[in-house]
């Protein structure tokens, strides 16, 4: 499906409205959206909310060999995928380019600045060693994908555990979440991507753009920075030119923001796993608002099965008893043998039918032509009007038209001349009396 | 996780000694569903069953490609996502069973020249996962206010290694079990719509696990029904 375009009165509006200082949704300039985290059952599975903007996030684990030049590191591996679920113009299994400057971005900023300790995910130099993997799916997009993502990525992967491993010698003993306790992953610090939007060559900013506000704006900053105000990955895009202070004063937001938003994920994180050490209910299922009425809830419900074995006894009672015939393999030939007797062959029947069809048809092609040529025959004529009017396109218009025509026509011609009637196919006739034409 | 499964899987074992192997120890798990919480698509639904979760979209009737127009009725195309990696031939073969499903219910001859395309994310899998995709697509189709003769659902049964019939299996459950029946039925007249299955099993079981879905299906259609009278209420 095709992305709705955004009308020029639209986007008139939008743009005249930031030039007010005003937001569709009522924030002021520098405002994030809501955010809201939650976490599935699994460890490393979270969702995150930003405003409309959701995104799935699933880490997961493998033991590989490594890269032959780091021997000694782990490796991260990150994949957001755009589904068609977050917009109806996100085609399955295409890599637009906007998938792969967010890929590329992620990487950036979460490979690149080293936030997770590689080496610690090394379990025999050169040989094994851990692969993470990030899955990010956009569940629903309304602008400011890149923030999203980067929450769920750094959120994923601190929710994360992975099965402890030990080394004794050559041997190598991976431990299930029953035996050992899983480890967490060891991360250095968490970078967050903040977006900027710039609007009319960089006058007007705004923090956290909404869709609408993407569709409009000239080009984007983004700037990828841990709570410790260091910054990890800056890339603007669009083609705008930025002066120096405007930088500075978007990384000085940024900070804010960073520390603002680590302190979110510090307080999920926590209370995630506050209510899994006292054994607490979590999961998705927790995370449903109750109160919403698009919302319910049902709680187990047993089922009475114990008529269950009745019910199947009438059932294959009722039912015919299959064929006792136990067929007996013959050996005609070497390498040519046969099981059973076989049904009666249909097919040559069927042949034959189809050979009459086609000799009985070619009767019909002269009668229905003699037909018209002495003035047709007025309800038929009527009714074959639309097809004779239409050369090309043949098939489309034998599907369209009423069913009882083809049995009018087959009963005329019947009476006309004492042909044996073969069950011919409508299409058929047609097709050949196009042909006649 | 494991902690909710195992006592889970013990209850059902206590209820199991105390009523005979196929006596009333059968339960579905605590269901949850919850419309419209994506603004994008036309229609939305998070269906869970227990620890089982899945996203649901359905976007139509809409613009449909010319390659893929048909000229009678609407295209129905149905997208199942894995969580993790890229869709592969388990999710191909499950898209496939969902889609016969949907298009014997759609009322697609009503929306010719159209799409109607479901998509559809895993976000957790512990088990029935297809029938939770059923579940979660026909909410979502509810949602979207597509045309249906009837409303569907997925059930799915699991037979021990000794006869004994589950509904509703944890993944650990499905993983031990001796056949696993998947079965979608409709609404209107209970009627089997789909049906899948793995591993052995005689014909009387598959009559039992079939009467046993069709005894589910009934409280899961109530918990539709439920659901939709509290959505669309005034208070």
């Amino acid at each position: 499906m095709k992305e709705t375009p955004l009308s020029n009165c639209e986007r008139r509006f939008l743009l005249r409205a930031i030039e007010e200082k005003k937001r569709l949704d009522g924030r002021q300039t520098y405002d994030y959206r809501n955010i809201k985290i939650s976490f599935g059952t699994d460890y490393g599975c979270c969702t995150v909310e930003l405003g409309k903007t959701r995104v799935l996030g699933q880490v997961s684990c493998e033991l590989v060999s490594p890269k032959l030049n780091r021997a000694t590191e782990g490796i991260l591996f990150f994949n957001l995928e755009l589904s068609q679920m977050a917009a109806p113009a996100f085609e399955p299994g295409r890599q637009s380019d906007l998938l792969v400057k967010l890929n590329r971005l992620l990487e950036r900023c979460l490979r690149n600045s080293k936030c997770i300790d590689t080496e610690s995910l090394c379990v025999v130099a050169g040989e094994k060693v851990w692969q993470i993997r990030v899955d990010l799916h956009l569940l629903n997009h309304d602008g400011n994908i890149i923030d999203a993502a980067s929450i769920a990525a750094i959120v994923a992967l601190c929710h994360f555990r992975r099965p402890d491993v030990s080394v004794q010698g050559d041997e190598v003993t991976l431990y299930t979440l029953e035996e050992r306790d899983p480890v967490p992953l060891s991360i250095h610090h968490m970078p967050i991507c903040v977006s900027f939007a710039f609007f009319q060559q960089g006058t007007y900013l705004l923090v956290d753009p909404n869709e609408r506000e993407e569709r409009v704006m000239d080009g984007l900053l983004v700037i990828a920075m841990n709570k410790h105000r260091e910054i990890c990955t800056i890339q603007s895009s669009g083609g705008i030119m930025l002066l120096k202070d405007q930088v500075l004063r978007c990384s000085k937001i940024a900070g804010v923001k960073v520390a603002e938003i680590t302190e979110l994920i510090q307080k999920a994180l926590a209370n995630d796993q506050k209510v899994r050490k006292e054994g607490g209910k979590f999961g998705f299922a927790e995370s449903i608002a109750n109160q919403r009425i698009t919302a319910f809830r049902m709680e187990k419900a047993p089922i009475d099965t114990s008529d269950v074995e009745e019910k199947a006894e009438e059932i294959i009672s009722e039912a015919e008893p299959p064929s006792e015939v136990v067929s007996k393999p013959v050996l005609w030939t070497p390498g040519t043998a046969q099981i059973g007797e076989g049904i009666e062959n249909s097919w040559g029947d069927l042949e034959d039918s189809e050979k009459e069809d086609e000799g009985g048809s070619d009767e019909a092609i002269i009668l229905d032509s003699i037909k018209m040529d002495t003035g047709e025959v007025s309800n038929i004529g009527s009714q074959d009007a639309p097809i004779v009017l239409s050369d090309s396109e043949e098939e489309e218009m034998i599907i369209l038209e009423p069913d009882k025509n083809p049995k009018k026509i087959r009963t005329q011609t019947i009476s006309a001349t004492q042909v044996k009637a073969p069950s011919k196919k409508p299409v058929k006739k047609r097709k050949k009396k196009r042909a006649a034409n | 996780m494991e902690g909710v499964m195992q006592t889970e899987t013990k209850i059902r074992a206590e209820s199991g000694i105390e009523s005979g192997p196929r006596g009333p120890g059968c339960s579905l798990r605590n269901f949850a569903c919850e419309q419209n919480l994506l603004s994008r698509p036309d229609g939305s639904a998070s269906f869970l069953q227990g620890d089982t979760s899945v996203l649901a979209g359905v976007y139509g009737p809409a613009e449909v490609k010319v390659s893929k127009e048909i000229f009678n009725k609407a295209t129905l195309e149905v997208n199942l996502r894995p969580k993790i990696g890229l869709p592969g031939v388990a999710e191909k073969s499950r898209e496939r069973l969902i889609r016969n499903t949907c298009e014997a219910v759609v009322l697609g001859a009503l929306h010719p020249r159209t799409s109607i395309t479901v998509v559809l994310q895993v976000v957790s899998d512990a088990g029935s996962l297809l029938a939770c995709c059923l579940n979660a697509a026909c909410m979502a189709l509810v949602d979207a206010g597509v045309p249906m003769r009837a409303l569907f659902c997925g059930v799915t049964c699991a037979l021990d290694s000794d006869g004994t019939l589950l509904l509703d299996p944890t993944a650990k459950q499905e993983k031990e079990a001796r056949a696993v029946l998947t079965f979608a039925l409709d609404s209107v007249e209970r009627k089997l719509l789909m049906s899948t299955t793995k591993g052995l099993y005689s014909d009387a079981e598959l009559q039992q696990c079939l009467a046993a879905a069709q005894a589910a299906s009934q409280h899961v259609f109530r918990f539709y029904r439920e659901s939709l009278q509290r959505r669309y209420s005034k208070s």
